[in-house]
């Protein structure tokens, strides 16, 4: 930490270089070993898991046992469907009810634009509380429905506010034009605004998507029935409580051809993992990003 | 149009926030909302005859708040100073592609993650294990358990946590640290008269947010874990409205609690920059 300036320094002193690469390179070490080990536990043979005590750094080969087992119709599968269908439908509700609430607050002067945006503004000072948050989901009916794992957390103030400001940047003219050939609102905002708005609106997707992906706890609460599970309750099940996965639990395979439970755990953490990694080169720009922005808007 | 998304935020933001008159009734769950008893400050009565179970969980969190203040709040702006010190913009960018990416996975998987390291047949158990050395119970000891959650939030934020000090140590003018230079100040001295200065306002600003959700440690966190530990060592506030209010089924008691955290949270952010203001910071918000 010797020198504090990027780029006009007159070069530090050999061994504070030494020190900072070691300490990033620690700092990196300790995030990367863990999810080599985790694929490698995954990938790697029966013997060699079982000879190194259930955890592995390095597999000695490929092998797909443990993936086969779980996408052999099992709870593992049944609750990775339930979570893209909970990601994917949660993610097309959020944005629709977003943006249309975000547009309509972008146009001053539209019908009750000042109270709603209080509104908005307030949800984020304060959360209700877990009792009466679990009340309200019990007394719609929504307890052991998906739509419980939805529609609470649909609508983030956060995310109305990013999108209301991109809108704002949309020039009045544009909207003008349209309105004077005769397009209504509706017609306006689906054919003029959202494809004038496409970035923000994967951006805005994606902080969606990967919240309904890790949400975990509201379906601890609201969700009983095992068949209705999400991929997060199957991981706390079976990985974090260690239950083990019978071969009933994995589509019926016989019990014993079945991988190390180890592995099965581990190919478990890896299905959850992998769609993150696939989006996380967007996350990590956009985020970013949008986190400046929120931190100056605020 | 804005009708979807505002009946979505009233429905199930402002309506639960209503409800939270079961805090003054006693609720019982087959009868229909609003039509309970009403007993008054009843409910309250834990926190104030200073129930133990409830002090318990209110000195676990303020406990934890302090050692996470301590401990976490000083890490993402280490690691910032230390990556702003970088010659290399590379390097820089693959290190930081690295270490943002625990932001993005659930606690479930980070704490599963956490097992395969520190867990009875963990890594580190069967490296000991191996070469004849007595293990370590890392994840069931009491004692150890608010260093066991304070080193996940490192784990998981750490990286994340620098951004928005990178980007307020751009701001600062190349031209004090040449003027400090000339004036003969050594790298630490520049480090304090100009880099500190010049990241002051956020981390007033982050450290009032913080202390703002001071009652708020680490729920999903916490509830993934406790039975590991049991619940004297593990339960916080919000665990305590869980685990009486929904498993325990007194619904009214913690509903009262979880109402007066909330209320006690307001307080604090507002109280914490009012004080930002009377020391000439900016605050969350401006008056």
């Amino acid at each position: 930490m010797s020198t504090i300036q990027r780029g006009i320094d007159d070069g530090p002193a050999m061994s504070s270089r030494v020190l900072k690469t070691v300490v990033l390179v620690v700092c990196c070490a300790f995030v990367i070993i863990p999810f080599i080990g985790v694929i490698a536990t995954s990938i790697a043979s029966q013997e060699h898991v079982t000879n190194s005590g259930g955890f592995v750094l390095w597999p000695d080969g490929l092998n797909l046992d443990a993936y086969k087992a779980i996408f052999n119709g099992g709870v593992v599968q049944r609750a990775l469907l339930i979570s893209v269908v909970i990601a994917t439908g949660g993610t097309l509700i959020s944005l629709a009810g977003s943006t249309m609430l975000a547009y309509a607050l972008s146009r001053p002067g539209s019908f009750g634009q000042r109270p709603i945006l209080l509104i908005v503004l307030f949800s984020l000072l304060f959360s209700p509380g877990l009792i009466p948050n679990y009340l309200v989901v019990k007394e719609f009916g929504l307890l052991d429905s998906l739509l419980a794992l939805i529609l609470p957390t649909a609508i983030s103030g956060f995310n109305v506010i990013v999108l209301r400001s991109f809108f704002m940047g949309i020039p009045d003219s544009v909207l003008d034009s349209a309105r004077i050939d005769g397009a209504g609102d509706f017609r306006i905002f689906w054919s003029i605004v959202l494809p004038l708005s496409k970035a923000v609106l994967a951006v805005v997707g994606l902080f969606y998507a990967v919240g309904y992906w890790n949400a975990f706890f509201n379906a601890m609460l609201y969700i009983n029935d095992t068949a209705k599970w999400p991929l997060q309750l199957v991981l706390r099940t079976y990985v974090i409580n260690n239950t083990e996965l019978s071969s009933g639990d994995l589509g019926g395979a016989s019990a014993d051809q079945l991988p190390p439970q180890e592995s099965i755990q581990m190919a478990i953490l890896v299905v959850s993992l992998v769609p993150i990694l696939i989006v996380y080169p967007f996350l990590q720009r956009h985020f970013a990003k949008g986190m400046l922005t929120g931190a100056v808007k605020g | 149009m804005a009708l979807p998304g505002l009946v979505l935020l009233l429905v199930f933001h402002y309506l639960p926030l209503l409800g939270n008159l079961i805090a003054f009734q006693e609720y019982l769950p087959f009868v229909p909302l609003g039509r309970s008893a009403w007993v008054g400050l009843e409910n309250f009565a834990v926190i104030f005859n200073g129930d133990a179970e409830f002090l318990n969980a209110l000195k676990n969190t303020l406990l934890i708040t302090v050692v996470q203040v301590i401990f976490v709040f000083p890490a993402p702006i280490a690691l910032a100073l230390l990556l702003n010190s970088l010659l290399s913009e590379r390097i820089k960018r693959v290190v930081q592609s690295v270490l943002y990416l625990p932001h993005f996975l659930s606690w479930v998987i980070v704490i599963a993650i956490f097992q395969q390291i520190l867990g009875g047949s963990g890594l580190i158990n069967n490296f000991l294990r191996s070469h004849g050395m007595g293990t370590i119970d890392f994840l069931g000891n009491p004692d150890g358990f608010i260093a066991l959650l304070t080193s996940q939030v490192i784990w998981k934020d750490t990286g994340w946590g620098t951004i928005l000090f990178l980007a307020a140590l751009t701001q600062i003018d190349p031209g004090l640290y040449e003027a400090a230079r000339v004036d003969g100040a050594s790298r630490w001295r520049q480090l304090w008269h100009v880099t500190v200065p010049g990241i002051r306002a956020l981390i007033i600003l982050l450290l009032i947010l913080r202390l703002g959700d001071s009652l708020t440690v680490g729920f999903e966190q916490i509830i993934l874990q406790q039975n590991l530990v049991g619940r004297p060592a593990s339960e916080v506030l919000d665990t305590y409205v869980y685990n009486n209010g929904v498993l325990a089924g007194q619904w009214g008691v913690s509903a009262a609690v979880g109402l007066v955290k909330g209320l006690v949270a307001v307080v604090l952010v507002l109280g914490a920059n009012k004080i930002a203001h009377i020391f000439g910071e900016a605050g969350v918000y401006q008056k």
